[in-house]
């Protein structure tokens, strides 16, 4: 049963998360372009939105299910989904391009001699292959390559490809496969959880602020606009490399490389790491003093004023249209 | 304890990348390379645990790629590796092919304790690590932040969505190190001068048929340049209305 595309799910805290439904409509859309078949495969203990996937297109479902992998084992879920993409003969596997999908993409990708693409943000099927376009040098070029390996995986790269919710009504049809003696030589013992309620690389809408801020406690400004739009709160490098805060908020090219649906720049100048790393936002807000601060050449809109008297007044507004 | 850095050699990240004619490389004309940012992590934390470790204990550095390639390996030498191999090959895009050749190196060379930085910050695949380990039959603990080894006992957190993971597993293990593992230490300049005397071994490798086809390089669709909306606080009605009703992202 070759021309099978499987859909490599992520669940945590048991539950599917929003990443990989846009992987499950991505490989359910390229399985119509190929005339191929989509399935999809998730390893977990409980799954509690796992009906959700047919929504998305897909309905055949394989759920290997046991409590000792609830948490991520990187030994134990290669070989799972290593195995289970042999047994079904799958030429194609979609990870999506989280901290998990590109850990575990590679490792599979060794057990099938498969070629690994990482964070793809276009795919296009043509003549029974797929040309697969990826940013690089965090998103100053981007690369268009095609797989030569007889089995492909590919992850994709969040918030870019749409989980499109077809409203269909047929229910997921799940298999469920019980493991056996696990290989958890290497496995996650814990998980802490950073302060922050929000990840830059998770959010829709994104707060950066940077050197313009001046010192670490105004970041308060930015921190409270974040908090009236729902949004994480992310640093430039400047911001970082003076110790005013954590590297995992840093966006650019030594940083995260972000998409959210909004990016507001405050007091951020625009470094060429910077704007590699954000400027495929959808939307750009930048507030900086200096007009002619490269940041602007990528904002859809900006204030060219004073942070320090700017913010406040933003936020006082969004708190107002909220409420 | 013999342990490999892995080093790769980069575009400085302040270059502004241009396609060359070819559609299929990068212009390197007037483009500065330097040692990959998340390798100087990497090489500082194998120094630390040559240090512990102590006795005969080896780093080496392994690269793969031109020439050029030296100035790095020499770079991470001057830091205190105690020698280099340049792994000679001109295909250096296609991750599988490089980790299929360091893998073979490391194994030759006997080493326990392997470092990567988390990607190369020109083709950003951060894979390379993983895909070492796994044919190596390594175990890997990828983007990581704090490192612990005691006997044959690997405890790592590793950066994730919001937050970070502990992971246990045991040597031999491959390391991808990220931002904050370390401060990594400044070349002195003894250190540079001492470098100039130690070895850089070269070894002509073969990646073999690559997995992946380049189609082509290409930029991406410029921004078109925004509104300046004002210079002060008046301008924020407009804004909070422009991300409502135009962009509808609010």
């Amino acid at each position: 049963m070759a021309n099978t595309i499987l859909a490599v799910l992520e669940q945590r805290e048991n539950k599917i998360k929003k990443s990989s439904f846009e992987v499950v409509s991505t490989a359910a859309g390229l399985a119509k372009d190929l005339g191929f078949e989509a399935q999809a495969v998730v390893i977990g203990d409980a799954v509690e939105n796992i009906q959700d996937i047919s929504k998305y297109g897909i309905t055949n479902v394989t759920h290997f299910k046991s409590s000792e992998l609830a948490n991520y084992s990187a030994s134990a879920y290669t070989n799972i989904i290593a195995e289970f993409a042999k047994e079904i003969s799958a030429e194609y596997l979609l990870f999506s391009a989280t901290a998990l999908g590109k850990d575990l993409s590679p490792r599979v990708a060794v057990k099938l001699d498969a070629g690994c693409i990482v964070d793809c943000t276009n795919l296009q099927a043509a003549d029974g292959n797929v040309i697969v376009t990826r940013p690089i040098f965090a998103g100053k070029a981007l690369m268009d390559v095609k797989p030569k390996s007889e089995i492909k995986i590919i992850s994709l790269r969040p918030n870019v490809f749409k989980a499109n919710d077809s409203g269909s009504e047929n229910s997921t049809n799940v298999v469920e496969k019980s493991v056996d003696n696990p290989d958890l030589s290497t496995k996650v013992i814990e998980f802490k959880k950073s302060e922050g309620k929000l990840d830059v690389a998770e959010a829709d809408i994104i707060v950066s602020g940077g050197r313009g801020l001046k010192a670490p406690e105004n970041f308060k400004l930015v921190e409270d606009l974040a908090d009236a739009l729902g949004a994480a709160v992310g640093a430039s490098r400047a911001a970082v490399d003076a110790g005013w805060r954590p590297h995992r908020e840093q966006v650019g090219q030594t940083g995260k490389t972000v998409t959210p649906n909004l990016y507001v720049a405050c007091g951020i100048s625009g470094a060429i790491q910077h704007l590699a790393g954000m400027s495929s936002s959808k939307y750009i807000v930048a507030i900086n003093k200096d007009k002619d601060a490269p940041i602007f050449s990528v904002a859809d809109y900006g204030i060219a004023g004073d942070i320090f008297e700017i913010l406040p007044v933003l936020t006082e507004e969004i708190k107002k249209i909220k409420s | 304890m013999k342990i490999a850095v892995c080093v790769s050699h980069v575009p400085d990240t302040a270059t502004k990348i241009k396609i060359d004619t070819s559609e299929k490389a990068i212009d390197k004309n007037g483009v500065t390379y330097v040692i990959n940012p998340y390798d100087e992590y990497a090489v500082e934390e194998a120094l630390k645990y040559k240090e512990k470790f102590g006795g005969d204990s080896e780093v080496v550095a392994l690269s793969v790629g031109g020439d050029s390639n030296k100035e790095t390996i020499r770079k991470a030498l001057a830091m205190g590796v105690d020698r280099g191999i340049l792994l000679k090959s001109e295909n250096t895009f296609d991750s599988f092919g490089i980790a299929k050749v360091l893998a073979d190196e490391i194994k030759t060379q006997g080493c326990d304790l392997v470092f990567f930085g988390k990607q190369s910050v020109d083709f950003d695949n951060s894979i390379t690590g993983q895909l070492t380990a796994t044919i190596l039959g390594y175990s890997c603990i990828a983007v990581v932040v704090d490192l612990k080894i005691d006997g044959d006992k690997v405890i790592a957190e590793r950066e994730i969505e919001g937050g970070k993971e502990v992971v246990e597993s045991k040597l031999p293990v491959v390391i991808t190190a990220q931002k904050g593992l370390n401060e990594p230490r400044y070349a002195s300049l003894k250190g540079i001068m001492a470098a100039k005397k130690k070895t850089i071994e070269e070894k002509a490798v073969s990646t073999g048929e690559n997995h992946i086809e380049m189609v082509k390089l290409h930029k991406p669709a410029p921004k078109q340049p925004g509104r300046i909306l004002g210079t002060d606080s008046s301008a924020v009605p407009e804004l909070v209305k422009l991300l409502r009703e135009e962009a509808k992202v609010i």
